[in-house]
């Protein structure tokens, strides 16, 4: 909303600088979002002056010269441009020396040989309006030498003015005086609407007009009066000057009065060409299924039948609250004007607006819900401009077809509770002048106020409360609201629970495991899943989709981390990066219930309604090239499955989880012979791998492998933090080498579980510290090498004790077709 | 006899002590401590010595040859270590050549740095943590925050819905928990919920995708003052002892009265004009940054939750949401909201 600084004069002025008012303002929950000029910077060197003399430049066929008294000694010659201009007019002159708008100073000039001192000046050259074509004629009543600026506003100072929802009558301009008002405590003058047009037509409206609502709920009032000889042409200057500074481009004084109207009152107006209305009749009803209709702008919609239309005998003319039709525009032949300001529903001009995609100036308004009264207001003013100004009869009388109105409304507001939520006193006296200022009705009643609420402000003021936010933010919330602490309770501490303090070291870990931390994208392209080959019915082919994305890359909520990481991978690796190890820990979006355990992790948040979907909230590793750089010792090799193994493995241990599992498996995106499933204690994590190479290939990367695991899971099986004291033993563990072959499609996890099985408690550590494929194992076969750690917490053990542990680990490897080969060196350590 | 003990200790002491290498010290030990040598013949001959001879010449032989082998030692011992040394200095390594490279150390994201800087500050300040869903039902983004159907505060935030279901969107703030708090948690409640939030909107200033973080403190008797006086604690906390914060009246429909609150600049300290004498650029010569907004619980929010026990007649409170981003951009100078999404690892390396 622009509020030209002279327009808010006129109804309260109070004597303040703009920028200082437009602070006060900002600081009582007005937001002027800025202060602009409109028109030249200065109103210095603008003057009023008369053409006394135009006649052809001499060298140029578009430029006259002009002698033009100013009214400071001898005559001006001027050089113009303008076609219109001639001999007698009142023209407004820019003088050398003038600051025009945009801030060039206006200079003495030869122009095509010919001397000019000055500037005859069109609309556009002042801002007001776009009209470059013509000198801007004056009334020839101004006396020559007149500054300009008490013709016209010069150097206008516009508030820009960001209103919100909640204050639909600071969408007029005698809206925002009231509110300087209430702020400066100026006087506020009469209000506008105070004094009706005189009607001294004949007849009466109902001769000419008539009116059916028959959607009373969606159009509590709707007011019609009818004004004869209109004279169509252009408004005053002043009018034009104002709508202009407003943001509202002068077309004629007909719709420029309804314009200036509905900036005043905040009360959209409409006014109907009376001529083109059959009948003068006027239907409200809601259109037909499939209903179509051309707008105003051109534009051929298709309706619903919850769209609100107004519609003369034959068509629709326009659609409710939003925009006019064409069939009954006021034109230039127009003599007879029905004039409509209507109350409509503010939820269902919501409603049709963002359906049809159509923002007016009036919805804007309309849709933050109106108080029926305004209409009578707004036909007030406007019949009074149009007599004035457009030569108009009033036709007594108004077809006023309204709803019951709502009631008047009267709250208490209690003293004690104006202290209790603003944690501030604020005397009764303050309260009282505040709400008054704000043309609340107010009683004192002991300690409280009965208030009583005025139609402005009807839906916004409904409850105690708004009116203590009412007399909190005029008495303000800077000096006087002191700055305390709350108690947050006796015994309480501020806390991270302990999956919160585990969440932040997992992330620790993998940040300190060689992994930058991105945060990708929530949502990708519903291709996505297709580039990574996962197919339906794998549930991350199905995407949660976007009803209203911003674009196709925006269309489909993530199923996995991985899609983000190759995405930022492949964005670093095309910027020239060699390597990257990037890790994520979010959440992914899945189709269905959430679960009904496992915390905010695994889905299940607080709440009466469990989310609509499920949101597991993972870990995801993706590793592209050496995880450490090559150096002259060696070193550089790119990360692969294993590396990444070893990542989520120190991950899971630094956590106190206890060893993970992996089973061969297969992902689509993952390399068939390099891909594992990885749990922990049987509760599935998810998958680790490397990369499948059409993948990659997609991504443009040349290798990638990664991991993405569920955080719930892996955090429920955490033992960090509450670990146990174990006594450490003083008894010298034996530790034995194993050499072990075994045919090569037995696991490494079965020789190691037939080990372990076999060498029992007293077993305490298994390394795999080489393993060998070749000639000299034979074909089909492996060779692992094991370094054997045993030890007892109660004493030094006896070499027969483990020469029988390995005979029985001997007969577990038999089972494998394994065989220990030869004998391992032996070796009595030191304490553990 | 005596004498020629003491000849033989004076020469071999003399000769030990001279000794340069281990080669040579051996030499020498053979020479006088050797079966040989002269002072073992003196001692395999004692036997043969008159009687009164046998015991002070005896004494005499094997005291020197005992001072011999303790010299012999201590010698042996120097000459090692200096033999060590020039060995060592001989096996010397090009100092300059570059250190083995360590498995680098990863980043933090700044997001995630700034969201537990802020989750700290308000720990300390006696909150706790919470977190619920991006997927969200309307009700609890908006219904339930008092944006009835067809109000217009709902078009305040361009949201995101998702596809068939009108009831389901992409939470447009990190609101919706304060009700999901409320409705499993009696007050008094004092939380900050941390999360990924979205709106449909994106330029250098608004990203579709951002993170917000939450404030709720409900109980009996808070006031708007306590609300400054914690919004004026989480500010120096983040930006510096010295700062004030300014409320500015302002709306929201779940909270009232509503404030948008800035902080005063930490670049300018507040006066608009840095030492050069130019304008602001931080605050645009304001002297004041917009930093969040906040507010006093609305009753109707509270009214959806008032069977567990937040009648507003008996407890009231505040809220409050402050963009991740927003602080981080302003604590680090970063210019543009997307950098943060675009995981450009040379920025990544730049935070730890």
């Amino acid at each position: 909303m622009r509020v030209p600084y002279s327009w808010l004069r006129e109804y309260c002025d109070p004597e303040l600088p703009a920028e200082e008012l437009a602070e006060r303002l900002v600081m009582t929950g007005t937001e002027v979002e800025r202060v602009e000029v409109v028109g030249p910077p200065r109103p210095d060197n603008f003057v009023v002056g008369k053409v006394t003399e135009a006649v052809q430049h001499p060298d140029a066929d578009r430029l006259r010269v002009c002698t033009v008294e100013v009214g400071d000694g001898g005559p001006r010659t001027i050089v113009c441009g303008a076609p219109n201009v001639a001999a007698g007019q009142t023209v407004a002159v820019a003088l050398p020396g003038a600051r025009m708008p945009g801030g060039e100073k206006l200079r003495k000039a030869k122009l095509r040989g010919v001397a000019s001192e000055g500037m005859i000046l069109a609309a556009d050259e002042l801002e007001i309006g776009d009209d470059h074509e013509g000198t801007l004629v004056l009334d020839d009543a101004l006396a020559v030498g007149t500054p300009l600026s008490q013709v016209i506003p010069l150097a206008e100072p516009v508030f820009e003015i960001e209103v919100t929802p909640n204050r639909s009558d600071c969408f007029g301009v005698f809206g925002v005086a009231r509110e300087v008002h209430a702020v400066t405590a100026a006087p506020l003058g009469a209000e506008p609407w105070a004094q009706d047009a005189p009607a001294k037509g004949e007849g009466s409206v109902e001769d000419y007009a008539k009116v059916t609502v028959e959607v009373p709920d969606l159009c509590p009032r709707f007011t019609v009066r009818v004004l004869k000889g209109v004279k169509i042409g252009p408004s005053p200057l002043w009018l034009q000057e104002r709508l202009a500074a407003a943001g509202q481009r002068p077309i004629s004084n007909v719709v420029d009065i309804t314009n200036y109207v509905m900036l005043l009152t905040a009360q959209p107006l409409h006014a109907y060409d009376l001529d083109e209305v059959p009948g003068g009749e006027l239907i409200v009803r809601t259109a037909r299924a499939g209903e179509r209709m051309t707008t105003l702008d051109g534009t051929e919609r298709e309706l619903d039948p919850e769209v609100v239309l107004v519609c003369d005998r034959d068509q629709p003319s326009g659609i409710a609250g939003l925009m006019g039709g064409q069939v009954s525009e006021v034109s230039d032949q127009t003599t007879e004007v029905l004039l409509e300001a209507a109350n409509w529903n503010g939820s269902n001009i919501l409603q049709t607006s963002r359906k049809l995609g159509l923002r007016s100036e009036a919805s804007a308004r309309f849709e933050k819900q109106l108080h029926p009264d305004l209409t009578l207001r707004a036909q007030a003013i406007a019949c009074k401009l149009m007599v004035e100004l457009c030569g108009a009869t009033l036709v007594p009388g108004t077809i006023d077809v309204a709803a019951p109105e709502p009631s008047a409304r009267t709250l208490r507001l209690r003293g004690a509770r104006v202290t209790a939520i603003l944690g501030m006193e604020i005397a009764q006296g303050d309260q009282v002048g505040y709400l008054e200022r704000l043309g609340f009705g107010v009683e004192v009643a002991g300690a409280d106020l009965a208030v009583t609420v005025p139609a402005d402000r009807y839906y916004d003021v409904t409850r105690e409360i708004d009116l203590i936010e009412e007399v909190g933010r005029l008495h303000g919330f800077d000096r006087n609201l002191a700055a305390t602490l709350p108690n947050v309770g006796e015994g309480k501490v501020g806390r991270l629970n302990r999956t919160q303090r585990l969440r932040r070291r997992a992330e620790d870990e993998l940040r300190d495991l060689g992994f930058d931390q991105v945060v990708g994208w929530s949502f990708t392209d519903p291709g996505q899943a297709g580039r990574l080959r996962i197919e339906e019915p794998d549930e991350r082919a199905d995407p949660i989709l976007v009803a209203n994305p911003l674009s196709d890359e925006g269309a489909a909520m993530r199923t996995t981390l991985l899609g983000s990481l190759l995405d930022v991978a492949a964005r670093n690796l095309a910027r020239g990066r060699e390597a990257v190890a990037l890790f994520e820990a979010g959440a992914v979006y899945l189709r269905g219930a959430p679960p009904e355990s496992g915390g905010p992790l695994a889905g299940d948040f607080p709440g009466n309604t469990p989310a609509p979907v499920t949101e597991p909230h993972r870990y995801g590793a993706l590793a592209v090239g050496p995880p450490a750089p090559r150096s002259w010792r060696g070193g550089g090799e790119p990360a692969d499955f294993f590396a990444l193994k070893g990542v989520l493995e120190a991950l899971a241990a630094g956590l106190g989880c206890p060893p993970l599992a992996f089973e061969p498996a297969v992902e689509p995106f993952l390399h068939p012979g390099r891909s594992a499933a990885v749990s922990v204690g049987g509760a599935p994590l998810g998958w680790l791998g490397e990369v499948h190479p059409l993948v990659c290939r997609t991504w443009d990367l040349p290798a990638a492998v990664g991991f993405e695991i569920d955080a719930a899971p892996l955090l429920a099986a955490a033992t960090l933090g509450e670990e146990e004291f174990e006594d450490v033993t003083t008894f010298p563990v034996i530790r034995q080498d194993l050499a072990i072959v075994a045919p090569v499609d037995v696991s490494y996890a079965q020789v190691r579980d037939a080990v372990t099985a076999g060498g029992g408690d007293l077993l305490q550590r298994v390394e795999l510290f080489d393993r060998y494929e070749g000639t000299q194992v034979g074909e089909g076969k492996v060779s692992l090498a094991l370094r054997l750690e045993f030890g007892a917490p109660d004493r030094t053990l006896a070499d027969e004790e483990v020469s029988a542990l390995r005979a029985a680990i001997a007969t577990g490897l038999e089972a494998l077709g394994a065989v220990i080969r030869g004998a391992g060196g032996e070796d009595h350590g030191g304490e553990t | 006899m005596l004498e020629q003990i003491e000849k033989i200790r004076v020469a071999a002491t003399e000769a030990i002590t001279a000794a340069s290498s281990s080669a040579a010290l051996e030499e020498l030990r053979v020479r006088y401590l050797g079966r040989k040598a002269e002072l073992t013949q003196i001692l395999r001959g004692i036997a043969d010595l008159p009687p009164e001879e046998r015991g002070p010449v005896g004494g005499a032989a094997n005291k020197a040859r005992k001072e011999l082998e303790a010299l012999i030692a201590a010698s042996a011992e120097r000459l090692d270590a200096a033999e060590l040394d020039a060995k060592l200095v001989a096996d010397r390594v090009d100092v300059t050549m570059p250190g083995a490279p360590p498995r680098p150390l990863g980043h933090q994201h700044l997001i995630a740095r700034t969201t537990r800087l802020i989750e700290d500050i308000m720990v300390g300040l006696g909150y706790e943590v919470a977190e619920g869903p991006e997927i969200e039902h309307d009700y609890y983004n908006f219904t339930a925050l008092n944006h009835p159907e067809g109000h217009p505060a709902r078009m305040l935030q361009d949201t995101f819905y998702v596809q068939s279901h009108p009831d389901v969107l992409l939470r447009t703030h990190t609101s919706p928990m304060q009700v999901r708090a409320m409705e499993t948690q009696r007050p008094p409640i004092f939380i900050v919920i941390p999360g990924k939030v979205y709106r449909r909107d994106s330029d250098a200033t608004h990203s579709p995708m951002f993170h917000q973080m939450e404030g709720l403190a409900i109980a009996e008797g808070l006031t708007l003052a306590d609300l400054r006086g914690t919004l004026l604690a989480l500010s120096r906390a983040l930006f510096g002892d010295t700062r004030e914060v300014r409320l500015r009246p302002h709306y929201f429909p779940f909270t009232e009265p509503s404030v948008e609150v800035d902080v005063s600049c930490f670049q300018c300290e507040g006066t608009g004009v840095l030492p050069d004498g130019g304008r602001c650029n931080l605050c645009k010569g304001q002297g004041w940054i917009e930093i969040l907004g906040a507010g006093m619980v609305d009753p109707n929010v509270l009214g959806f939750v008032k069977e567990n026990g937040y009648d507003p007649e008996q407890v009231q409170g505040f809220a409050f949401g402050l963009g991740i981003e927003r602080v981080a951009m302003l604590r680090h100078s970063i210019p543009d909201l997307r950098r943060f999404f675009d995981n450009d690892v040379r920025m990544l390396e730049q935070f730890s």
